[in-house]
């Protein structure tokens, strides 16, 4: 059994990631030409990281499962980006920053890392400056901020709505500088489908190329995983369609730790579900609650009122309206973090208050901010948001409050990583959401761009020249070593048999089951029944699914019917794994409700005595219950607290 | 709604493609027309047909990944949206819709609706980007930069890569886009050190790729899901002639 | 300046720098042309100016210059543009909002304006300045003809009413080609932005719309004498 050691450097939490950077080894640029290295995924993480390492000298090979790296689904990251640069003067500092993401985290993050974090942030920001990204300015000529939830300073940067496409834009221009240097090469449209390990290191990996169906081998001293989450295990999310956790998967079953599988972010402001036939959510950025108002009515005649369209929202006299998170939570209002205001507007939909048809619902109103800034501000902040909205809803938002709804948008859990990135396979990393590292059980809005920016372009630069110093004396990995024909010929048994089933049901029929069984029973509300329930369930769909599933066409043709029928195969494991971990943690923390516990008014009730610790799974092999490992987490500066948002 | 589609269908970049015709029943007019085309691939899966290749991802307008020709418009018949957003209420009970992937010789069909758009990622690694390496900048707000240029940098900035402006084209020129890119950078002093560079060699790679002339009949501004003007290609061009007059 | 020429930018630059020039070229014909209206002997004087003399047959040779670089370069980014357009067509196109049909339909336009041109240039220019430079003196009043008076071979041609409208077509092709021409001209130069498009577009329909009116006016006006007999109406 592997020992957990996050290697978190010893001194004064402050001075950590300084210490650390002068104790680790690098690698002569003579030797990082001699080294390569696989990065999987192109967003935020993946492409800095790999357009980084780039400059450095090593030899890259980037993967991305789009047609082009900037299809990356961080480019769908509206609202900002955090970083602690106190531009406003609003006494905000590193630590600030640092206390922030623990306590949003609900303590359930390592405070090395989490400090680090805080400390790179302003860095990334002035690096995004340098490569041209048009953040949001004043008159004055300097950058521009807004807050977001679970902060009380302004150091959110932004750039209008589209921030997340604009970092990765920044990103992907440094990696593509580097594809013309021929540093970096870039293999799009291809899905990693397996990792090869040789001697116990990670040393490749074999992946399908998406257009011919070929079964492709790579080699590499380090692979790096920057796959995104995994939050599609519930059919419904927000994230990308083609968003997965399969890269993540693999590794965990060649014997990669999986941390906090179950800490899955429930966003408060989605546009809520219409019908059966919908394929995904949209988000409404969190940057709405600077100015919108959080609401149901008060009287439960107007809410049936509003439900038969016998009355306009904007008819709803003031004091009728229960503006719930400002009466709940006065000192943050409508800017609590994510879990906190899901799980509000969950409690008065239950309570019957919901404000469609579906009774799931409530609103998030501009009318008040128009009143007091007038209409040009709000187009001018939220414009393009407001437009997507009206696109999709035909309802003018200008006039009529949104309506909004909580729905999967980010997992805070993932691959297990030390304090250097690296998993428990040697040579393998995990940056940004593939990774568990940095929110705790729930993750504070802008953090996450902040997060991959910073593994990608500060971190993981530094901490891989530590392991790779150790790889100058290995050759270049033969991909013709039998790991790797193992390994393919494990990926065609699996596709043969995908397509040998023949049955009844298409790839999203049986992914909307699993969907609605993660929702119902893993989702905003767990109870240890639901769990339960779960487990039994997915393991009877997964039986269900290798039994009765149809894939269409063949292997040798650009088959997207087989793309998703591979990562169904891995969320009918991984949605498992989730419920487990869920099970296991007898507490209610961040994104993690377990209705067992709470607070008499309804806050999530931590148990830090017992659970003030990451779950770390590990894989046993199929069929096997995985087992979980424990990594304590010692708060040696801030004290924990139960969260208090009200004052 | 009931609806018809004739939707292109070619198996490979080198087979003979052709239209065909299938038909689909009780479409809500909330649903999204990928979400209407996911209904219609999954009943020829269960008639055991191929499903119908179509690129997508975000579904929320910003990836760029969708494209799709629809009723002779790229992105479909609602503006300033690319085809993830358009739905159905914009359609007719009854409509028949004719469904064809972008058309020009530099996105060479790869399968049904789905093209390859890597001419575009060609012309941005020939200079679509400010050489720094990571680390070793200077303090982010050490250059103010006047809101307006800022604006206008981050108007042109918005453009997806979906590549509407060369399917809508005419000529099939890529110049919106390149000049998306190159107006964005141009409008930052960080973008303006290394500008007559960027403008020479990322249109000597669009020439390369085999992208026409543009003729500014404004069509990709038209049909741009994010609304880009012409006033940039008349940046991109003083650019390129002012970087080409001091060589 | 290297390879400038070759790029599809600088192929546009030429476009648009030939097309300026032929546009005052247009403005300082029909000038001359209005002064046939007013005054036929003056008139008849610039004709004399404008024979076979160095300048004029200078100007000439660069005017007929920029034309057919004008037309070759039309012709090479035509069939460029088809080519990059591909061989598969779209099946239903529909025209984008916004989009100007004359801007789309520029090689058409002009090449109806060409074969417009080609007439002209036998009506006029073969019985002015070439009569001029290539026969002498009494050669040319042996033939008959009076290259000198312009008036009176623009008031026979448009006594004609089929002339008249084989004129006022081919105007209205210049005018549609103008309206884009001549702000595309400004927009390929780089002379353009969000604020002064509006403006430039307005300034070019104001010159195509000139240009149109001032040449019409010359075939009606004579059009309009030939109906009265003896030249003056009452």
């Amino acid at each position: 059994m592997t020992k957990i050691d996050s290697r978190i450097p010893a001194g004064p939490l402050a001075e950590k990631w300084s210490k650390h950077k002068a104790d680790i080894k690098v690698v002569s640029p003579a030797n990082k030409r001699k080294l390569d290295i696989i990065v999987i995924g192109t967003g935020l993480g993946g492409a800095s990281a790999a357009a980084s390492l780039g400059e450095l000298g090593y030899n890259v090979k980037i993967f991305c499962i789009s047609d082009s790296p900037r299809r990356a689904h961080s480019i769908a990251a509206q609202g900002g980006i955090n970083a602690a640069k106190n531009y406003q003067n609003d006494n905000d500092s590193v630590y600030r920053l640092f206390y922030d993401t623990i306590k949003g985290g609900d303590y359930r993050a390592r405070e090395a890392n989490v400090y680090r974090l805080a400390e790179v942030a302003n860095d990334i920001i002035d690096q995004c400056v340098g490569q041209g990204v048009p953040f949001a300015r004043e008159y004055g000529g300097l950058l521009d901020n807004r807050s977001f939830g679970g902060a009380q300073v302004s150091r959110t940067f932004y750039a209008r709505g589209q921030t997340g496409q604009q970092l990765l834009l920044g990103a992907y221009a440094s990696l593509n500088r580097q594809i013309a240097k021929g540093t970096v090469k870039s293999y799009n449209r291809h899905e990693m489908l397996d990792l090869v390990m040789i001697d116990g290191k990670a040393r490749g990996i074999v992946a399908r190329n998406l257009i011919t169906g070929e079964i492709e081998r790579f080699g590499a001293h380090a692979v790096v995983i920057a796959s995104g989450g995994y939050g599609n295990v519930f059919f419904l999310s927000t994230n990308a369609m083609n968003s997965n956790g399969s890269a993540a998967w693999q590794c965990y079953k060649k014997g990669a730790f999986f941390a906090n599988p179950c800490f899955t972010q429930i966003h408060p402001t989605c546009i809520p579900v219409h019908g059966t036939q919908q394929s995904k959510l949209t988000l409404m950025s969190e940057s709405l609650r600077n100015d919108g108002r959080i609401w149901v009515p008060k009287k439960k005649e107007d809410v049936e009122a509003i439900r038969a369209k016998r009355k306009k929202p904007s008819e709803i006299a003031e004091e009728d309206r229960d503006y719930y998170l400002e009466r709940r939570y006065p000192a943050f209002g409508n800017l609590v973090p994510r879990d906190v205001a899901s799980r509000a507007a969950k409690e008065r939909c239950d309570a019957g208050f919901g404000v469609n048809d579906t009774g799931l619902a409530v609103f998030l109103d501009f009318k008040t901010a128009i009143d007091r800034l007038g209409e040009d501000v709000i187009r001018q902040r939220y414009g393009n948001l407001f437009q997507m909205y009206e696109k999709i809803t035909d309802v003018n938002p200008y006039h009529e409050p949104m309506q909004i709804y909580p729905a999967v948008h980010y997992t805070m859990g993932g691959i297990w990583v030390d304090y250097n990135l690296m998993t428990t396979i040697p040579g393998l990393y995990a940056i940004g959401e593939a990774n568990f590292s940095d929110h705790g059980a729930n993750r504070l809005g802008a953090s996450a761009l902040m997060q991959g920016l910073a593994d990608g372009y500060f971190v993981l630069p530094y901490t891989i020249g530590d392991y790779l110093s150790h790889e100058i004396q290995s050759p270049k990995v033969d991909t013709n070593a039998p790991e790797f024909a193992e390994a393919e010929k494990g990926v065609k048994e699996k596709i043969a048999k995908l397509f040998s089933i023949k049955g009844k049901q298409s790839v999203d029929d049986i992914h909307k089951k699993l969907g609605h069984i993660m929702w119902e029973n893993v989702g905003m509300a767990r109870s240890q029944e639901s769990l339960e329930k779960a487990i039994t369930e997915i393991k009877a769909l997964r039986e269900e699914f290798w039994r009765d599933v149809k894939v269409a066409g063949t292997n040798g043709e650009f088959n997207q019917e087989l793309e998703k029928a591979l990562r169904l195969a891995d969320f009918l494991e991984l949605g498992e794994l989730m419920a487990r971990d869920a099970l296991n943690r007898r507490e209610s923390c961040g994104g993690h409700f377990r209705v067992e516990f709470q607070t008499p008014e309804g806050e999530a009730l931590r148990d830090d005595e017992h659970y003030a610790y990451v779950s770390i799974w590990e894989y046993e092999g199929p069929d096997k219950e995985p087992v979980m490992h424990k990594e304590e987490l010692k708060f040696e500066v801030v004290h924990l607290a139960q969260r208090n948002y009200k004052d | 709604m009931n609806l018809t589609l004739k939707i292109w269908r070619q198996k490979d970049a080198k087979a003979k493609g052709g239209f065909e015709t299938y038909k689909v029943e009780n479409i809500s007019p909330d649903t999204s027309f990928l979400e209407m085309l996911d209904i219609l691939n999954n009943n020829l899966i269960h008639e055991g047909k191929d499903p119908v290749v179509f690129d997508h991802d975000c579904r929320e307008g910003i990836c760029g990944m969708c494209s799709l020709h629809i009723n002779g418009h790229a992105h479909g018949p609602d503006e300033d949206i690319t085809t993830c957003q358009l739905h159905m209420r914009k359609f007719k009970d009854g409509d028949t819709i004719t469904i064809e992937p972008w058309r020009s010789n530099a996105f060479p069909v790869i399968k049904d609706l789905a093209v390859d758009r890597g001419a575009f990622d060609k012309i941005l690694q020939a200079g679509g980007f400010i050489s720094i390496n990571t680390g070793g900048v200077q303090d982010a707000n050490a250059i103010p930069i006047p809101k307006k240029d800022a604006d206008e940098s981050m108007d042109a900035a918005a453009c997806n890569g979906c590549g509407a402006c060369v399917a809508t084209c005419k000529n099939g020129s890529a110049m919106l886009f390149v000049a998306a890119r190159v107006s964005s950078l141009a409008k930052l002093p960080q973008g303006r050190v290394e500008g007559a560079r960027r403008a020479k060699s990322m249109v000597a790679k669009m020439d390369e790729l085999g992208f026409g002339n543009c003729t500014n009949t404004g069509a990709c501004e038209a049909e741009c899901p994010k609304g880009i003007s012409i006033a940039h290609i008349a940046r991109l061009n003083r650019e390129f002639l002012s970087a080409k007059l001091k060589d | 300046m290297s390879n400038l020429f070759t790029s599809s930018i600088g192929k546009k630059l030429i476009m648009s720098i030939t097309g300026l020039f032929l546009v005052l070229f247009l403005l300082f014909h029909m000038c001359m042309n209005l002064v046939a209206i007013f005054s036929q002997e003056a008139y008849n004087m610039i004709c004399a100016f404008l024979g076979a003399n160095w300048y004029a047959l200078a100007a000439t040779v660069v005017l007929a210059a920029g034309a057919v670089i004008h037309i070759i370069y039309a012709f090479i980014l035509t069939i460029l543009n088809r080519r990059a357009r591909g061989k598969q067509r779209y099946a239903v196109e529909a025209t984008p909002k916004g989009v100007e049909w004359a801007s789309q339909n520029m090689f058409v336009l002009g090449l109806i304006i060409v074969v417009g041109l080609v007439l002209h240039l036998w009506n006029f220019w073969y019985n002015m300045q070439f009569v001029e430079l290539a026969y002498s003196h009494a050669e040319i009043e042996a033939l008959g003809l009076e290259p000198t008076n312009g008036a009176a071979l623009i008031a026979g041609l448009f006594s004609n009413p089929v002339y008249c409208i084989v004129y006022l077509v081919w105007l209205a092709a210049l005018w549609f080609h103008l309206t884009h021409g001549f702000w595309s001209a400004f927009q390929t130069i780089g002379w353009d932005n969000q604020i002064w498009r509006p403006r430039v577009m307005c300034i070019s329909n104001i010159v195509a719309t000139i240009i149109f009116l001032g040449f019409a006016a010359v075939v009606v006006y004579f059009y309009a004498i030939s109906l009265c007999p003896g030249g003056v109406c009452y």
